[in-house]
């Protein structure tokens, strides 16, 4: 046991009166702070438009929408956390997702029995799953073994995997996704969605992969120094080779959901949510240095923007205002952190 | 008497938690050669940077020439004729010997057009002012760390310096050059500028000093003119210790070495080492920088796969090449850089302590099993003596002592047979290297090898059973620990 003697508790540093309210949020100041802004933005919206904001139809719709987006946004944090970044995920998304919708329109008959579609199906979304995971590992070779820095090699593997998502496509949508599947997408269970639960299902498995397993640690480490984790004993290219691996197969479940709701499969679609996947990172926490990065911070982020968007739907502010309430947000919060951060430095030094 | 050119008084300087200054005061006369003693991680880098107005100091007095200065900058230093030549020279080394001792002055001339005559001219007279010869086109990445060191000082002299600081100077020179710096610093002293050598090495503090300042643990203890000093005192109030030789003896009768090299080598770095470490031995290896000692133990180590030669341990002979292997084989190595290479500056102390060793603290479903960390962390930071609150604050928040037993933390929970140190103690206090000198020999005692890669020939001396000396790629000799000394070290050196 420690022999050294613990400071006395005295009063409470405001930091520490709200750990004790939110314990699962302790430790880190950042995810109070977005806890809270979080439930800003939900109350300030709930009660502009409480009737239409605040009902269980509202909350529905909002679930089937932030889950694509929270799935990618996760692909791209851990990528991140390595110190890395993923600019591919949207690319590959659509690229395993126009090879599941191609397998399903091919080879299923329309008259095809029950079991044979759900065999079908099954085996185009474990193609689109092991297409990711392949994607995912040839952004891996180049950033581990050959060594080239990941956001040059993302930018190059988004443009090549869009671009032979355009020649097998010859640039057009693929439509006619069996009826089964697209149930199955715009299915719940009970009254929660299906894209919800595949993205709380990503969340754990997520949450596990950072948190539970060595591969997690090994994972921020190598994110905070590669020199000191290569020092440690640690392979950083089987690290590396791993953190996009999974990225390119968070990328593929997201195309699946795409697909799904959308009923269709196209090699541009969603090009957008590359960059707001890593506004959502940085707004969540994740430090762009790598290193650091909690699973609830993104969680929060995402649920931020979607109380966000769906409020100013809600007071029929419409599309055209998304963006820049988005962009506003995700500054202000940055710039909260920044300052927050600087200020909580200050008082550590002073305080020795 | 004539006033001082420089005096400090009551300097303190923090960073962070950690007070590198408390209250320190210096004073250096026109023309006269100071030395600024005290061992690693005392505060003499601190101090010189607030003399050239790196720091601003927390309180204290600066006063230059009689002018008093509240926030000395860089800028105002060089005016006042204080001019710094650190350990790396900050010289540029694709431009010419010309270039690099010209370039001040050319611009500051603020002309808009490079006059190249000018500049040899330039270079020129500054050499001659040292009595050296270079050649003024030649690029200064060739020449040797010498007179790079020659540059850096005729540099100075064109920026009109009336103190010059030296910080170690003498790290990578052999003890010719550092005969012939000597003779360059006197010439200094009879053009009336003033030398602060800054430096840990006994032998030449004596050689060189008219006035001894000796720094410990970030406080003055004594400043002396150097004829009323003597080894004897000198050591005394560096370490706040009575010189006691104590040493480390092992018997290795009988034994199988643990680790054996035979021809061992690396292009362009060593060749034909051939070494054994029994176990229990304490085996010190040192030589210049550049001599290739890094270079092997990181081939020792797996970073930087050895391209001939053979490795035996325990008599089977094995090739490593990778860190993975050498880990595997239970060969750990503490690098030379802790900040860098040996540290997760940002992450906890917690997760430094298990980076190497997560793998053994699973659950039966491979999960990180929390209690089975808590337990080695506590074990480890119990064992080790590290001083903190938490183990989950960052390893940053640590002193320099405390961040290299995590270091040493994070490699012994893996149990390892063969333990190779590079540069353990340097920057950390006194207190922290005596109990990392403990470590280590407790270690040996319980049958560990260990190599220890060191400049400190105190520590050598006194941890060592016995020591190797390397020199551009070759071991060029070994003696007893115990029989290490200056002279021993330059004659082993120049072999």
């Amino acid at each position: 046991m420690l022999n050294i003697p613990k400071p006395n508790p005295g009063p409470l540093e405001p930091g520490q009166r709200k750990q004790l309210i939110l314990p699962i949020l302790n430790k880190d100041g950042n995810l109070t702070r977005l806890f809270f802004i979080m439930m800003f933005v939900f109350i300030l919206m709930g009660s502009i438009s409480p009737s239409t904001f605040l009902s269980l139809d509202s909350f529905i719709s909002m679930a089937y929408q932030f889950p694509v987006f929270g799935i990618l946004s996760i692909a791209m944090m851990i990528t991140m956390v390595s110190g890395g970044i993923d600019l591919s995920i949207v690319s590959i998304a659509n690229l395993t997702s126009i090879l599941a919708a191609g397998i399903m329109v091919k080879f299923l008959p329309p008259d095809a029995s029950l079991m044979t579609s759900i065999l079908i199906i099954a085996g185009a979304v474990a193609c689109s799953v092991i297409m990711g995971l392949l994607c995912g590992l040839v952004n891996g070779i180049a950033v581990s073994l050959i060594g080239i820095p990941p956001i040059l090699v993302t930018l190059g593997t988004m443009q090549l995997f869009m671009g032979i998502a355009i020649v097998i496509t010859k640039g057009q949508a693929i439509v006619g996704l069996p009826m089964l599947f697209s149930d199955i997408g715009n299915g719940s269970l009970g009254i929660i969605p299906f894209p919800l639960i595949m993205f709380i299902i990503c969340i754990i498995l997520a949450y596990i992969l950072l948190n539970k397993r060595a591969f997690g640690l090994k994972l921020q480490l190598v994110g905070t120094n590669p020199v000191a984790s290569k020092y440690s004993g640690i392979s950083n290219s089987v690290v590396l080779l791993k953190t996009y691996a999974f990225s390119g197969l968070f990328a593929s479940i997201a195309g699946l959901l795409i697909i799904a709701s959308t009923n269709s499969a196209k090699a541009d679609f969603g090009t957008s949510y590359i960059l707001q996947t890593i506004l959502v990172a940085v707004m969540g926490g994740v430090n762009v240095k790598g290193g650091f990065g909690k699973i609830s911070g993104v969680v929060m982020a995402v649920l931020t923007l979607q109380f966000l968007s769906t409020g100013l739907n809600a007071l029929h502010v419409g599309n055209f205002f998304k963006d820049f309430i988005w962009g506003i947000a995700l500054l202000l919060v940055m710039v909260i952190n920044e300052v927050s951060n600087r200020i909580k430095e200050k008082k550590l030094v002073k305080q020795n | 008497m004539e006033s001082p050119l420089i005096q400090l008084e009551n300097i303190t300087k923090s960073f962070g938690g950690v007070k590198a200054l408390k209250g320190v005061s210096l004073t250096i006369q026109p023309g006269e050669i100071h030395c600024l003693a005290g061992e690693n991680g005392c505060g003499k880098s601190t101090l010189i940077k607030v003399m050239s107005g790196v720091h601003t100091p927390d309180h204290g007095q600066i006063f230059i020439n009689g002018k008093k200065y509240k926030h000395l900058s860089p800028l105002e230093a060089i005016k006042e004729g204080i001019q710094v030549i650190y350990q790396d020279f900050s010289i540029f080394p694709n431009l010419t010997v010309a270039e690099n001792i010209a370039l001040g002055s050319e611009l500051s001339a603020k002309r808009k057009v490079v006059s190249w005559p000018n500049m040899r001219r330039i270079a020129k007279e500054a050499l001659s002012k040292i009595n050296v010869d270079l050649e003024l086109n030649e690029k200064v990445e060739n020449l040797s760390v010498a007179d790079k060191q020659l540059i850096a000082i005729s540099r100075a002299l064109m920026q009109k310096a009336k103190l010059i600081v030296m910080d170690e100077p003498t790290t990578a020179l052999t003890h010719k050059e550092v005969d012939a710096l000597f003779k360059v610093i006197n010439g200094l002293k009879q053009d009336g500028i003033s030398v602060l050598f800054v430096s840990h090495k006994l032998e030449e503090i004596f050689a060189i000093s008219e006035r001894i300042t000796i720094l410990r643990n970030g406080s003055n203890v004594i400043s002396e003119q150097a004829k009323n000093m003597d080894t004897e005192k000198l050591v005394y109030h560096m370490t706040g210790r009575k010189l006691q030789d104590k040493y480390y003896d092992v018997d290795v009768k009988n034994k199988v070495p643990i680790l054996r090299t035979d021809k061992f080598g690396l292009d362009h770095s060593f060749e034909n080492v051939s070494i054994e470490i029994y176990p229990g031995e304490i085996v010190g290896l040192t030589g210049l920088l550049g001599s290739g000692r890094t270079e092997l133990a990181e081939s020792l180590f797996g970073l930087l796969p050895a391209t001939s030669g053979r490795v035996f341990i325990n008599s089977k002979e094995i090739k490593i090449d990778s860190v993975q292997k050498a880990v595997k084989e239970k060969i750990v190595y503490v690098p030379e850089d802790r900040l860098t290479e040996g540290l997760f500056l940002e992450q906890s102390i917690e997760r430094n302590i298990i980076a190497s060793t997560v793998v053994s603290l699973l659950t039966k479903l491979k999960m990180l099993n929390q209690d089975k960390i808590n337990q080695s962390v506590e074990n480890w930071i119990d064992k080790l003596g590290v001083v903190t609150h938490s183990s989950k604050l960052p390893v940053k928040a640590l002193s320099g002592g405390n961040q290299q037993k995590v270091v040493l933390a994070k490699w012994l929970s893996s149990n390892p047979n063969i333990l190779i140190l590079n540069g353990p103690t340097v920057g950390v206090d006194i207190g922290a290297k005596e109990d990392i000198h403990n470590i280590i020999k407790d270690l040996a005692k319980d049958g560990l090898g260990v190599l220890l890669i060191s400049d400190d020939l105190t520590e050598l001396r006194q941890n060592c059973n016995r020591v190797l000396v390397m020199n551009k790629g070759r071991i060029s000799g070994e003696v007893r620990g115990r029989d290490f000394n200056q002279k021993t070290w330059s004659e082993l050196q120049e072999a």
